[in-house]
C-alpha cells in the first residue's frame, strides 16, 4: 500500500499533478494533505494524472469531490486525465463523471 | 519498601547463581524475573539500581571505575523509563476508548436498528458486517402496509466512526420524510439537500432506494451514485444490471434524481449491495461483476438469506477473513 503524489509543474495559475500508486483508506490522506493548499488559491487550473494509479476505492472518490468542490469555489478548475476503465467506471457510477471534466487521455497540459 | 527487597533478594540470587555456574536456569530465571519486574511496573533505571547494589554486595572489591560506570548507565536509561511510563497510561487509555467504542458500536445497533419485514409474497435477506468496530454501511426498510416495502441501502464515503455517525443523521432525515418516502427521486432529493447542508465537506454518501409497490409488483428506483445492483430474470436465469444514474449524495444540492421502474414477476430477484462487496479484493485482483454473479448462481435455489450468508461467508473466505470495507447485502425475491 503505497502512493506517490508529485506536482510536476507548479505556477500561479497552474498545476500538474502526477499520482502513482493505489489511493484508499490508508493513502488518502496522503493525497488529500498534498492536494488540499491546492484548492485554497484562488482560480487554479489543476490537471491530476491518474494513469499511474492502480487501485482507487470510494475513499479517494471523496478527496477528489473534496478537492474538486474546493477547486471550483475558488473559481479554478480541474481535470482528471489518464484513467483506467476501472477508475472511469467509479466516476461513472457515482455520478461524478457527469458534472467532474474527465478525460481518459492523457494530455500535456489544459 | 517491602517489595523492593524481595526484588532485590530474587535478582541477586539469580545474578549470584549466573556468575558461579552460567546455568540455563539462571537465564530462565532471569526471564522470569523480568515478567515480574513488567507487572510490578518497575522502570528500567531501577534494574540497574538493582544490578549495582547487588554487585556491590556480592564483589565489594571491585575497582571504583566500575561503579562509576553503573551511574553512566543509570543515567541514560532514565529516559527509558519515561517512555516505560507513557507506554503505561497509553495502555489505560486505549482501554478506556475501547470500551468507549464498543458502546458506541452497541449504541449504533440500536440507533440504525431496522428489522427485515416479513411480507406476503415476498422473501427478503439482509446481512451487513462492518470491516472495524462501527458500520459506514446502512440498509433500512420499511413495510408500508399493503401498498410497499421501501428498501434503502446508503454507503459512507469515510469510514469508522465518522462514518458511523453520519449514518445515523440520514436514518433521521429519513425517519422525519413520511410523507416523500413512497417516491424514491423525492426521498433523494430530500436526503440530499441535508447532507448538502449538515455535512463535512469531504464526507459524501451513495444510496439506493427502492419502493417494492405490492399490488403492482413493480420495483421503482432511484441511485445517488450507488453500485448498482442486480436484477435477476428467473424466466431467461439471466443477471441484469439494475442500472441508474445519479449524483453522490452532498456533492451539489440541485442535483436531480432520475426515478426507473423494474417488473417482477414470480422468481425475479432484487440483488442489492455496497461497494465492499464489489471492492472485494483478493490476491488475484478484485472480484468482478461476473465473478459476484458467478457466487449468486451457485445458490440461486437457496431462500435469500442463505444466499447472503454463504457469499458472505465465501468472500469472506477469498480475503482470507480481513474485510477491508463494510460489507451489506441485501436480496428481495417475489414468491408469489
Amino acid at each position: 500500500m503505497n502512493i506517490k503524489v508529485d506536482i510536476k509543474e507548479q505556477t500561479e495559475d497552474f498545476a500538474k499533478l502526477v499520482i502513482a500508486g493505489e489511493i484508499d483508506a490508508y493513502t488518502a490522506p496522503v493525497l488529500r494533505e498534498k492536494t488540499e493548499p491546492l484548492s485554497k488559491q484562488e482560480g487554479m487550473k489543476v490537471v491530476a494524472d491518474l494513469s499511474e494509479v492502480s487501485y482507487m476505492d470510494s475513499t479517494g472518490i471523496g478527496v477528489f469531490v473534496g478537492l474538486f468542490k474546493g477547486i471550483k469555489a475558488n473559481g479554478g478548475h480541474l481535470q482528471l486525465t489518464g484513467l483506467s476503465d476501472r477508475l472511469k467506471r467509479l466516476f461513472d457510477i457515482t455520478g461524478l463523471a457527469e458534472i467532474m471534466d474527465i478525460n481518459p487521455e492523457v494530455k500535456g497540459g489544459m | 519498601m517491602n517489595k523492593q527487597e524481595t526484588l532485590e533478594e530474587q535478582f541477586s540470587k539469580i545474578l549470584q547463581e549466573y556468575i558461579n555456574n552460567q546455568s540455563e536456569q539462571a537465564l530462565y530465571a532471569a526471564q522470569q524475573f523480568s515478567r515480574t519486574a513488567l507487572e510490578k511496573k518497575v522502570p528500567p533505571e531501577e534494574v540497574i539500581s538493582l544490578q549495582k547494589s547487588a554487585m556491590q554486595e556480592l564483589m565489594p572489591d571491585l575497582s571504583p571505575e566500575v561503579w562509576h560506570s553503573f551511574d553512566i548507565l543509570l543515567e541514560v536509561m532514565t529516559a527509558y523509563g519515561f517512555a516505560f511510563r507513557e507506554h503505561q497510561s497509553l495502555l489505560a487509555t486505549q482501554k478506556e476508548l475501547k470500551n468507549e467504542m464498543e458502546i458506541a458500536s452497541n449504541v449504533q445497533e440500536t440507533l440504525l436498528g431496522t428489522s427485515v419485514p416479513e411480507v406476503d409474497g415476498l422473501e427478503i435477506g439482509a446481512l451487513s458486517v462492518p470491516a472495524k468496530q462501527m458500520n459506514g454501511d446502512y440498509y433500512h426498510f420499511v413495510h408500508d402496509g399493503d401498498h410497499s416495502v421501501n428498501i434503502a441501502i446508503a454507503d459512507v464515503i469515510g469510514k469508522g466512526i465518522p462514518a458511523a455517525l453520519c449514518m445515523s443523521m440520514i436514518k433521521y432525515a429519513m425517519d422525519s420524510l413520511p410523507e416523500y418516502r413512497k417516491d424514491p427521486s423525492a426521498v433523494l432529493e430530500s436526503l440530499n439537500r441535508v447532507v448538502e447542508q449538515n455535512v463535512d465537506d469531504s464526507m459524501f454518501i451513495t444510496m439506493f432506494y427502492g419502493m417494492y409497490e405490492l399490488r403492482s409488483n413493480i420495483l421503482h428506483f432511484a441511485s445517488a451514485g450507488h453500485e448498482p445492483g442486480f436484477f435477476y430474470r428467473y424466466k431467461d436465469k439471466e443477471f441484469l444490471d439494475l442500472e441508474a444514474r445519479g449524483l453522490l449524495l452532498g456533492v451539489d444540492k440541485n442535483a436531480k434524481y432520475k426515478r426507473y421502474e423494474q417488473a417482477v414477476e414470480i422468481g425475479d430477484m432484487v440483488i442489492l449491495m455496497s461497494d465492499g462487496v464489489t471492492e472485494c479484493r483478493t490476491d488475484e485482483g478484485f472480484i468482478e461483476r461476473e465473478t459476484l454473479i458467478s457466487y449468486i448462481n451457485e445458490y440461486i435455489e437457496l431462500p435469500p438469506q442463505e444466499i447472503v450468508n454463504k457469499i458472505f461467508r465465501d468472500l469472506e473466505r477469498l480475503q482470507h477473513f480481513q474485510l477491508r470495507d463494510d460489507f451489506t447485502i441485501i436480496i428481495l425475491k417475489r414468491t408469489k
